[in-house]
């Protein structure tokens, strides 16, 4: 049985949150990463759709890894992938219509997120089905923090609000989380453009390495003083 | 396992595979769509009452508008489309208003999609953008959410406003354009311009059907 706080299901779950982010390390996404992130809300929409797509694709490709040859996996990949996608555009379609509205222009942009196919090829196609079902989810989980992350700095600064519109994402019960941070804002519109989009993920990758760096010096600062000091 | 490492080389098995994967997926589709579709048929009919019922007001109408609409050719009343659905709505059987879609070229990026309605004299009751790709925080000011922009075309009509008239103010005209955004509301003026002409034409025709 699959424990989650097994050695190998932390380390699954720091290398799709952090070490090895879809966004921030694999530079892959970028496509529906930067269309939809104009604010928070819809980022967390976008992320949550490839998070149950991820999971999914990769719980599937993983089940049907020892039937699939070599040669014929790509193809049979994207067919997983673009069925479940498809499942899910009806799905929301029906089911919950007024996110639908929001994000239905974005759910085929999903087919195209090569980090899909990517996780299908490097990581579900190897290993067991409870691993590659939480790889999918901690990759979708990190996938949705960055989409959120760059959501919310780009809403807040072109127009000075946060998680505009949640309520028509996430229903009524919602609404609290839309906050007008600077009520007489006169905005700013670059951010909210797609070249906002790229100056901003630049920023926050720097923000990445800046973290990582500091988190090694801290650690082998650490190891320094753990070494026994020999008095000559 | 062997066995199937070995099936695995065969030319015969993968294709075999190829197709029954293909095979499942499409079952599923099919199966999805079976069971999505008259939902999904019925969110799209709401979706339309909604914005129906943005640019007609309910007095004017006592029958279901979404099955009492007319389809009629439009290919040279520069609409957008060479076929227009136009929705009908009686009082006592009598025409009092109609409404119909129209998209309106020459917007910033792409067409604008616009639903409009126009009562028995040919006056404006409403005008109300459907979808469209302008600008965030410039262009989608014509958005009713956004913007109350959109109103200033209730009430007008060809009669009462000239052709000059009809255009943004920096052309001449009486509606505003906004600032750093000229092009969108153009588009917007010179479309829903060219429905009243559209109702002037037919309006015998509409109101009598």
């Amino acid at each position: 049985m699959f424990n989650i706080f097994s050695e190998t299901a932390n380390k699954i779950s720091r290398d799709g949150f952090w070490d090895n982010n879809v966004v921030f390390s694999q530079n892959l996404a970028l496509c529906p990463l930067l269309a939809v992130t104009g604010t928070a809300t819809n980022g967390l929409g976008m992320g949550l759709a490839s998070l149950v797509v991820l999971t999914s694709s990769n719980g599937v490709v993983s089940l049907c890894r020892h039937l699939i040859p070599a040669e014929v996996r790509i193809p049979i990949f994207v067919l997983l992938i673009a069925t479940l996608v498809t499942l899910v555009d009806m799905s929301m379609n029906a089911w919950m219509h007024e996110m639908h509205k929001v994000l239905g222009l974005f759910i085929p942009l999903i087919v195209t997120n090569c980090a899909i196919l990517g996780r299908a090829e490097s990581f579900a196609s190897r290993q067991p089905f409870h691993h590659s079902l939480w790889d999918g989810f901690m990759m979708g989980i990190g996938f949705t923090f960055v989409l959120v992350v760059l959501g919310a700095s780009r809403e807040i600064i072109s127009s000075g609000a946060l998680f505009a519109n949640a309520d028509l994402l996430l229903g009524e019960a919602f609404s609290f989380m839309e906050l007008t941070l600077f009520s007489n804002y006169q905005g700013f519109l670059l951010t909210a453009l797609p070249p906002g989009g790229f100056i901003m993920l630049g920023f926050i990758i720097a923000a990445k390495r800046v973290i990582d760096r500091r988190l090694a010096e801290k650690a082998e600062q650490q190891a320094i003083q753990a070494e026994p000091v020999v008095e000559v | 396992m062997s066995r199937l490492a070995a099936l695995k080389e065969n030319p015969v098995y993968q294709s075999f595979l190829l197709a029954a994967f293909a095979l499942l997926a499409s079952g599923l589709l099919g199966l999805a769509d079976l069971s999505t579709r008259d939902l999904i048929q019925l969110r799209l009919e709401e979706d339309l009452r909604a914005s129906l019922a943005e640019v007609i007001p309910d007095q004017l109408y006592d029958n279901n508008l979404l099955e009492d609409a007319i389809i009629v050719d439009t290919e040279k009343d520069e609409l957008g489309k060479n076929e227009t659905l136009v929705y009908l709505a009686r009082k006592e059987g009598k025409v009092e208003a109609v409404s119909f879609r129209l998209a309106a070229p020459g917007g910033y990026s792409g067409d604008i999609n616009l639903i409009m309605g126009i009562d028995k004299e040919g006056n404006v009751l409403g005008v109300r953008v459907i979808s469209h790709a302008e600008t965030p925080g410039l262009g989608d000011k014509i958005e009713v959410n956004k913007s109350n922009w959109i109103l200033n075309f209730e009430g007008h009509s060809l009669q009462n406003l000239t052709i000059e008239q009809w255009a943004v103010k920096k052309d001449g005209g009486v509606f505003d354009q906004f600032s750093g955004a000229t092009i969108t509301p153009r588009a917007i003026v010179r479309s829903v311009y060219q429905g009243l002409q559209f109702f002037k034409r037919r309006r015998s025709e509409l109101l009598a059907s």
